[in-house]
């Protein structure tokens, strides 16, 4: 299915507004619940950072360090990724699997387009590009909503904690995290426009493989995660 | 025209299409008939190629469709409209872009032509000024009919009708088959319509094929299939209570 789909698609001026288009509905609706998810957790990581630190030795710098770091490596372009896999991911695959039953895919078939590449292609270009911008979003929100914490609960002061996140930072984090993501939106929106093109029958089938499609991306989202940071970071 | 040679279509072990051979003139309605099962529906998405046939040849005017590559089916699946059982219109797009989309897609005709041809196409199935609605917004009628305007917005040189009456009532069905009917002889296509509908068959039914258990059973004009005193085209014509009544009369 692939080698259909990543071929050159039949009306290039088409396919450009169709990327624009999947950017609006897979990308800008789903800020809203990124920058959500973002501030929340951003403000648990410093919260449970700060009342590990029990010790004096350990500077409270090191929970804005350590907030940055794990939402740069980790919260932000995976877990946010497996948010977006669910909301994304069964959106892509429904919407498909629907144009399928609903003979909408044979019409396209019949007039000579090629349907795995009009409907997949511009969703995973729109996802690729999309999605790092979300994650850059997502790491602004969260580092936001640790300060968000440490200045309401007063466990570290402002000044502490804008140290901590400015601390021994190396570029190189953000582009891996942005890496990841581009990876992992590949993975969603084609795994899950697989699901969608090939669903066979109704209504429960659609169900079906909107619920296979948020399962399979998160299994690879998980298992290429450990593969890219073996090969990323170590 | 259209020429189906010999064609064979299984499913695993199921013979579905058992040595069918048909051609459908143009400027006149083709009529697939049969009951439910009895594979014309396999048959007309065979002539589509949307199954790929087991042996046997599908010819658009002597272009031996059944053999080309889905690049190659390309230019004949430009002259070919499709009107689908639930319309399959694209749920995101309104009734103009839904017509105007194969316009975008393969016409190099300006925005304001591109325009010009959707309101014409739609005045053409007494759709005028719908061309904001969505799908959900249309009745069943409607959609059959935004479907036959996007069908013929190319100027199709084919029309494939699959079962364009289910789902309505006897008066709407009779608008939508004199429409084909109409269009299918204004611009001279080839019209092959797959129905189980007697009344269709009667008003629009200038060549019948009668598709019984996968095999041509019989050919002939709706005039002719009241009086074929064949058992399984009989049991098929008066099943109802209405038709045995009006045969008796």
């Amino acid at each position: 299915m692939m080698k259909e789909v990543f071929v050159k698609p039949d009306k290039v001026r088409e396919f450009f507004r169709q990327i624009l288009i999947e950017i609006q509905s897979l990308g800008v609706d789903s800020l809203g619940i990124t920058v959500i998810i973002s501030v929340f957790v951003g403000a648990v990581v410093a919260i449970q950072t700060a009342y590990n630190i029990d010790t004096p030795l350990i500077p409270m710098t090191m929970v804005g360090f350590t907030t940055r770091q794990s939402i740069i490596l980790e919260f932000s372009p995976t877990m946010l990724s497996l948010v977006l896999a669910g909301k994304v991911g069964s959106r892509i695959a429904s919407e498909i699997g629907t144009m399928r039953v609903t003979e909408q895919i044979d019409a396209l078939e019949i007039m000579g387009i090629n349907p795995a590449n009009f409907l997949i292609q511009p969703k995973v270009f729109a996802a690729v590009i999309i999605n790092p911008v979300l994650i850059v979003f997502s790491i602004a929100f969260a580092l936001f909503g640790g300060w968000l914490a440490c200045i309401t609960t007063g466990i570290v002061t402002s000044h502490e904690y804008i140290m901590g996140l400015q601390g021994w930072f190396d570029p190189y984090t953000v582009t891996y995290a942005l890496i990841k993501t581009a990876v992992f939106a590949f993975i969603i929106a084609s795994v899950s426009g697989y699901q969608g093109f090939y669903t066979r029958g109704g209504a429960l089938e659609v169900g079906s493989a909107s619920t296979r499609a948020v399962v399979y991306s998160s299994i690879l989202i998980i298992t290429s995660n450990l593969i890219l940071t073996q090969i990323l970071l170590v | 025209m259209i020429e189906v040679r010999n064609i064979n279509k299984y499913f695993g072990d199921h013979h579905v299409l058992k040595d069918v051979s048909v051609k459908f003139t143009k400027g006149v309605t083709n009529l697939v008939i049969g009951q439910s099962g009895s594979g014309k529906t396999v048959l007309i998405k065979c002539m589509v190629g949307l199954h790929n046939i087991d042996s046997g040849e599908i010819r658009y005017n002597d272009r031996i469709f059944s053999k080309m590559s889905f690049r190659e089916k390309k230019s004949i699946r430009q002259e070919i409209g499709m009107l689908f059982q639930g319309g399959a219109l694209f749920d995101y797009m309104n009734v103009e872009q839904n017509v105007m989309f194969p316009l975008t897609m393969f016409s190099t005709k300006t925005a304001k032509e591109k325009l010009d041809r959707v309101n014409f196409c739609l005045d053409r199935v007494n759709l005028p000024n719908a061309n904001k609605l969505k799908p959900s917004e249309l009745s069943g009628g409607m959609t059959k009919r935004v479907a036959i305007a996007r069908a013929i917005a190319l100027n199709p040189e084919y029309l494939f009708c699959d079962e364009p009456n289910s789902g309505l009532d006897p008066q709407t069905a009779n608008v939508i088959d004199k429409l084909i009917s109409e269009i299918t002889k204004e611009y001279q296509i080839t019209t092959v319509i797959n129905t189980h509908d007697m009344n269709s068959v009667m008003e629009i039914g200038d060549c019948i094929h009668f598709i019984y258990k996968g095999e041509l059973w019989w050919e002939g004009n709706k005039d002719e299939i009241m009086n074929t005193g064949n058992k399984e085209i009989d049991e098929f014509v008066f099943s109802t209570e209405l038709t045995r009544k009006l045969k008796w009369k």
